[in-house]
């Protein structure tokens, strides 16, 4: 079973009935898909398959032979977001984060195929991924103004050094 | 017939409808995997673990045709590519889920889609019933087409579903509860079509299946107003208490989607 993971090729061991987002997490240690239900409701998981969104947790291996995937460490980096990343950061559109990764998939997908999406089709876009934090209102903001292009990502701050990793929360082993 | 790992999985793929049919045979020991919405949960979780599992993806078996008086809609057909098929059929996928779940979810799964969790599935089902849309499916005594209702009341055990046939209706309806969130399975929607026998009307949510309101048509069909008719869906159905809502609180909601869902057929006039 091979795969293009974020433009690097990989041969996979997992058995063919394995879900791609098991396949991600714990043969390619690619974590930014989460296992939230695994069964296809919370969105966490959702990856870019051949470009368009789906949900890794309900994609076998078998189904996928020689198929691209992104997930969000393809999409950018700490000082090179993508669009969407940037105006996720801009419009502080985290909420507790574990939703983060399949909504920033989801409106990357969204824009890639409909670049002019307006407000309804965010939100029908957004739908499977709504758990159950606050409003929502910040996300839906990050991916209009991402579908606008009104997007500035010279101005975010990287707010985290890859090279002061070594820094932990007090009380944390090392 | 279960193995005991995922390892163990026999995995065939045809490639070509004839080929599926073919390792399809009777079904008895073999899986059948669709966009794998159902599936990939129990398997995800364990409780599935099959022996022999026939991967539909590369059968030709999806896309929809035109034969000049009707549509042919291949059984690998996602539920986004219904999303803009002859009403109610539509507004049925449209109402499934998410976009990502549209896209993979299979006009096939849902017509065999067992409830989940004591919940009905397959949303399509009732559109299917309106329209008067038959079935081609293969299985131990070949190739058979029957009304979908007639699938349904059979079972979908045992039979391969290889595509549905359907006509544009003259007019339709549809009038679904609101779903609390993407995911949440549908409470109750009704479909109408008008078909060349007449009015038919589908209804998702009040059964293990998809059900034909046959009374509210009987009524409907008689002269009785959109009002009287749509009492009579008592007759035709009778509610389930599950997780998304009471039998109680269904009961009552009924029969004003079936009103809803003849007036919006009127309005498409």
């Amino acid at each position: 079973m091979r795969l293009t993971v974020n433009g690097e090729e990989h041969e996979l061991h997992s058995p063919p009935l394995t879900s791609l987002l098991a396949a991600l997490r714990e043969e390619l240690d690619i974590t930014s898909p989460k296992a939230g239900c695994n069964q296809g409701g919370c969105g966490a998981c959702t990856v870019l398959v051949d470009g368009e969104a789906r949900r890794s947790c309900l994609v076998p291996l078998a189904a996928i032979d020689g198929a691209s995937i992104t997930t969000v460490e393809g999409l950018g980096a700490v000082d090179d977001l993508s669009a969407v990343q940037a105006a996720f950061d801009e419009h502080y559109a985290a909420q507790c984060g574990f939703c983060t990764s399949g909504f920033v998939m989801a409106a990357t997908a969204l824009i890639d195929r409909k670049p002019k999406a307006g407000r309804e089709e965010i939100l029908e876009a957004l739908s499977g991924h709504v758990c159950r934090c606050t409003g929502y209102v910040k996300i839906v903001a990050a991916v209009e103004a991402a579908a606008k292009g009104d997007v500035h990502p010279e101005q975010v701050e990287p707010s985290f050094e890859p090279e002061e990793a070594e820094v932990l929360i007090p009380g944390s082993p090392a | 017939m279960t193995s005991t790992s995922l390892e163990a999985a026999h995995l065939v793929v045809p490639t070509s409808r004839d080929e599926a049919v073919k390792a399809f045979g009777d079904g008895s020991d073999v899986t059948v995997f669709g966009g794998g919405t159902i599936l990939m949960p129990e398997i995800n979780y364990g409780r599935l673990k099959p022996a022999r599992v026939l991967m539909l993806g590369s059968a030709e078996l999806s896309g929809i045709g035109s034969n000049g008086s009707g549509l042919t809609i291949g059984a690998m057909t996602t539920v986004a590519e219904l999303e803009d098929a002859p009403e109610p059929l539509g507004s049925a996928a449209r109402n499934v889920a998410d976009h990502e779940v549209r896209a993979q979810a299979t006009l096939g799964g849902n017509l065999c889609a067992p409830s989940g969790g004591g919940t009905p599935r397959g949303d399509l089902q009732a559109a299917l019933i309106a329209l008067a849309a038959t079935v081609t499916t293969a299985g131990k005594d070949g190739e058979r087409s029957e009304l979908v209702e007639d699938f349904i009341a059979a079972g979908a055990d045992g039979r391969l579903v290889l595509e549905v046939e359907l006509h544009e209706p003259k007019r339709s309806g549809y009038a679904a509860a609101r779903r609390p969130h993407a995911h949440a399975y549908t409470i109750l929607a009704v479909c109408a079509a008008e078909t060349s026998e007449g009015v038919r009307v589908g209804i998702s949510g009040a059964g293990a299946n998809a059900l034909r309101a046959r009374h509210v048509e009987d009524a409907f069909s008689g002269g009785a107003s959109v009002e009287d008719a749509a009492q009579k869906v008592v007759d035709d159905a009778q509610p389930h208490d599950d997780a998304l809502a009471s039998a109680w609180y269904r009961q009552r909601l009924l029969p004003v989607l079936v009103r809803r869902a003849l007036d919006d057929l009127g309005g498409s006039q």
